[in-house]
């Protein structure tokens, strides 16, 4: 252990430790711009600068390590006023159209500007002046907002192996760049958000649908109809001043109807059904010698992933759509009629913790119902901001259940919002199909969790499953290298492209650490164990249409409405 | 040769991707978009990693760019001894002007940090070749080397 002094107060912390973690430990803030606390040490931004004795210059915190005997000081004068200094150079070349930004009063700098009292900036506003890049109809940039905290290229280069950002130049023209200082569309970009997280500022945003949701709403001979992933409700407390887990179902239920959706329903309802057609289709791979491993395809992340590098394992692919293109199709078919209501006038709206899914609702495939399946996507976030809009005031919202036909769920569906709970899902259903017995313990506990890669095996009546689940790309990579290299052991893998599952999804409430990660896995299982059901298949309105509209399993509307197929993306720059 | 060939050549070396690098500017004067996606495969990093080396270093152009690559230091030193009088003389002469390429393809005017050889200034190169104690009168028979 190395002792030390931090502003008076003497500590011991383990050899090795930064600064930034000594202070921590007792309790001292040091502000931070570009260090993260799952990522590498940058000391690009130097907010984090304290006094050394002994040390002629200003350290920076967040990487210099601890010495015997070091005294620091992180909020002398002297600290204090190099720090605003840092932050006036940082804001001097930022745009101060605060007001207008995706991350107004959401911005590490924003907040450090207030916390350090900046008022005016003796150094002289002088902005890049470049365009906004909204080439994908999922993610946006704004290069003229970004501080080179270099923290969005870690995140996709390391923790998604994707390496769609990068720099460009070097010095005061530094940039950050999708590949060869190109627009995003023209990068490897899957889409996935994790960048959003990352990013402290507004330079890196989703692409916002609520005005057309707005005008939908506004028409009165559209009918506006929702459905809500399992990960939304997790974590739309965060953005509305609740706990993780804390917002109760039927109270966002009721929300969304005096937002004016007409008619709310579940996402889980077609996460069951995922697990009835790819169970299924896990079942007939096994038996017929099919392609193995399966890979799940609930995660547009991953399958854009998929499609840009792995094009040779397409096959591998369940063809299953994600449970929003299955909701989306069935909405304008099998709901609609139901409901005896004109196909053509339903805008069907998802709200999902996912950026990707707003590129997968316009694939031009997604249009088996005769029409654009889904019609826009919204994030959690946007849900938020739709909430404070409309001035939703919780305490006082009389609770409201889900529509019919597309409502009900179940446990198994619920755990679909954290990494593993696709893999699980499946496993409780598959098991009894195989087995024609009770699952005793539906929990299999072996697939939850925030590690990266994860595995399993099931005996179903003799045969030895074996099963994998990887959470964020750069982990999908390594099983992914496994598969073509004819390695692998496993017959089934379940891939997510973010970090945690979709509970950590790119659309998800601004995501500072992946403690906040694991607190909403936690609230899912919470949930699950609340569930009366917790098997797919056992969910009354999955047995009823198969009995009256899909009538079985990979059957010929499933194949019709439910099932897909990919394609190479064909990226030149990746 | 082709990129792939080049590169490959490197393809084991500790910094290879650089000395790759100078071996095809040697060639095409430049970095071609193709030769960076490449180098992404023969390195086996992303592109977007490979883009941020070739726009970090100033030695290499992903623009396409004379065949002659003539730099004019343009630090204290060589600005103090006349650097001003040497880049008009070349600009004069060439018909272009810093950072452009003569439209027959043979030379491109750059300037460079200093290269060390302050005790003749103002100093140019050409393709790397230093030549010292330059003045507006000496860069004709300088370019004339080239032509």
């Amino acid at each position: 252990m190395i002792n030390l002094i931090i502003d008076g107060i003497k500590t011991s912390v383990p050899d090795g430790s930064t600064i930034l973690q000594a202070a921590q430990k007792v309790g001292i803030h040091i502000p931070t711009l570009c260090a993260h606390p799952d990522r590498n040490v940058k000391s690009n931004c130097r907010i984090c600068v304290c006094e050394v004795e002994g040390s002629k210059l200003l350290q920076t915190a967040c990487s210099q390590p601890v010495f015997e005997g070091m005294v620091v000081k992180t909020r002398s004068p002297k600290v204090i006023e190099a720090r605003r200094i840092i932050l006036e150079l940082i804001l001097s070349n930022h745009p101060q159209d605060c007001l207008n930004c995706i991350r107004n009063v959401n911005c590490e700098l924003q907040h450090l500007a207030k916390e350090y009292c900046i008022r005016e900036n003796p150094f002289k506003l002088k902005t890049k002046g470049l365009p906004k890049d909204y080439s994908t109809p999922a993610i946006f940039r704004d290069p003229n907002k970004c501080v080179l905290c270099r923290r969005c290229v870690e995140t996709c280069t390391i923790i998604q192996g994707v390496g769609a950002l990068g720099l460009e130049n070097r010095g005061y023209h530094t940039m950050i760049v999708p590949s060869m200082g190109k627009n995003l569309g023209d990068s490897p970009c899957v889409m996935c958000g994790q960048c959003i997280h990352a990013c402290p500022v507004g330079a890196i945003g989703e692409v916002e649908y609520i005005d057309e949701l707005m005008e939908a709403i506004a028409d009165p001979d559209t009918i506006v109809v929702t459905q809500i992933a399992p990960a939304v409700r997790v974590a739309i407390g965060e953005e509305v001043g609740m706990k993780t887990g804390e917002m109760p179902m039927n109270k966002l239920v009721a929300a969304l109807r005096q937002i004016g959706f007409d008619y709310v329903l579940h996402t889980n309802f077609t996460a069951d059904l995922t697990i009835m057609e790819e169970g299924h289709e896990l079942l007939q791979r096994l038996t017929t010698g099919g392609i193995l491993p399966m890979f799940t395809s609930c995660s547009p992340g991953w399958i854009n992933f998929c499609e840009t590098y792995y094009p040779d394992l397409l096959d591998n692919l369940s063809t299953c759509k994600s449970p929003q293109q299955m909701f989306g199709a069935l909405l304008k078919t099998y709901w609609a009629d139901k409901m005896n209501i004109d196909a053509k006038k339903i805008f069907s709206v998802s709200i999902m913790p996912c950026t990707a899914k707003k590129y997968e609702a316009f694939r031009p495939e997604m249009n088996a119902s005769g029409y654009q399946d889904v019609d826009i996507v919204l994030t959690t976030r946007e849900l938020g901001r739709l909430l404070r809009l409309c001035e939703i005031d919780f305490d006082k919202v009389e609770p409201s259940e889900f529509d019919p036909w597309m409502g009900d769920y179940t446990g198994a569906a619920v755990i679909f919002g954290a990494s593993g709970g696709v893999m699980e899902a499946a496993l409780r259903t598959v098991y009894e199909v195989v087995t024609q017995e009770e699952l005793k313990d539906v929990n299999f506990t072996e697939t939850r969790g925030f590690q990266g890669i994860k595995e399993a095996e099931v005996d179903l009546n003799g045969t030895v499953v074996k099963v994998a689940i990887a959470n964020g790309l750069s982990n999908a990579r390594k099983l992914m290298d496994q598969v073509r290299a004819g390695e692998s052991p496993y017959h089934f893998i379940e891939i997510m492209a973010c970090p945690g599952g979709c509970i950590g999804g790119g659309g998800q409430p601004i995501t500072r650490s992946n403690i906040k990660r694991e607190e909403r896995i936690a609230n899912i299982y919470i949930e699950d164990e609340q569930c009366a059901i917790r098997k797919s298949h056992e969910n009354p309105e999955i047995k009823m249409i198969y009995e009256e509209f899909l009538h079985e399993p990979l059957g010929h509307k499933s194949h019709e409405l439910l099932h897909t197929h990919y394609h190479a993306k064909n990226k030149r720059l990746i | 040769m082709g990129y792939k060939q080049i590169l490959d050549a490197y393809k084991n070396i500790p910094g290879g991707m650089i000395e790759a690098f100078n071996a095809i500017q040697d060639i095409y004067s430049y970095l071609p978009e193709e030769a960076i996606i490449e180098a992404a495969k023969v390195f086996n990093v992303p592109v977007s990693k490979v883009y941020d080396v070739t726009t970090f270093y100033s030695m290499f152009s992903i623009k396409p760019r004379g065949k002659n690559v003539i730099r004019i230091c343009q630090s204290a030193p060589c600005h103090v001894a006349g650097a001003a009088e040497v880049v008009a003389a070349l600009e004069r002469e060439l018909g272009i002007r810093i950072g452009e390429s003569t439209s027959d393809g043979k030379f491109a005017l750059e300037t460079t940090e200093c290269v060390g050889q302050c005790q003749d200034t103002p100093v140019i190169t050409i393709n790397g070749k230093p030549y010292m104690g330059v003045t507006p009168a000496t860069v004709v028979d300088i370019l004339a080397e080239y032509k």
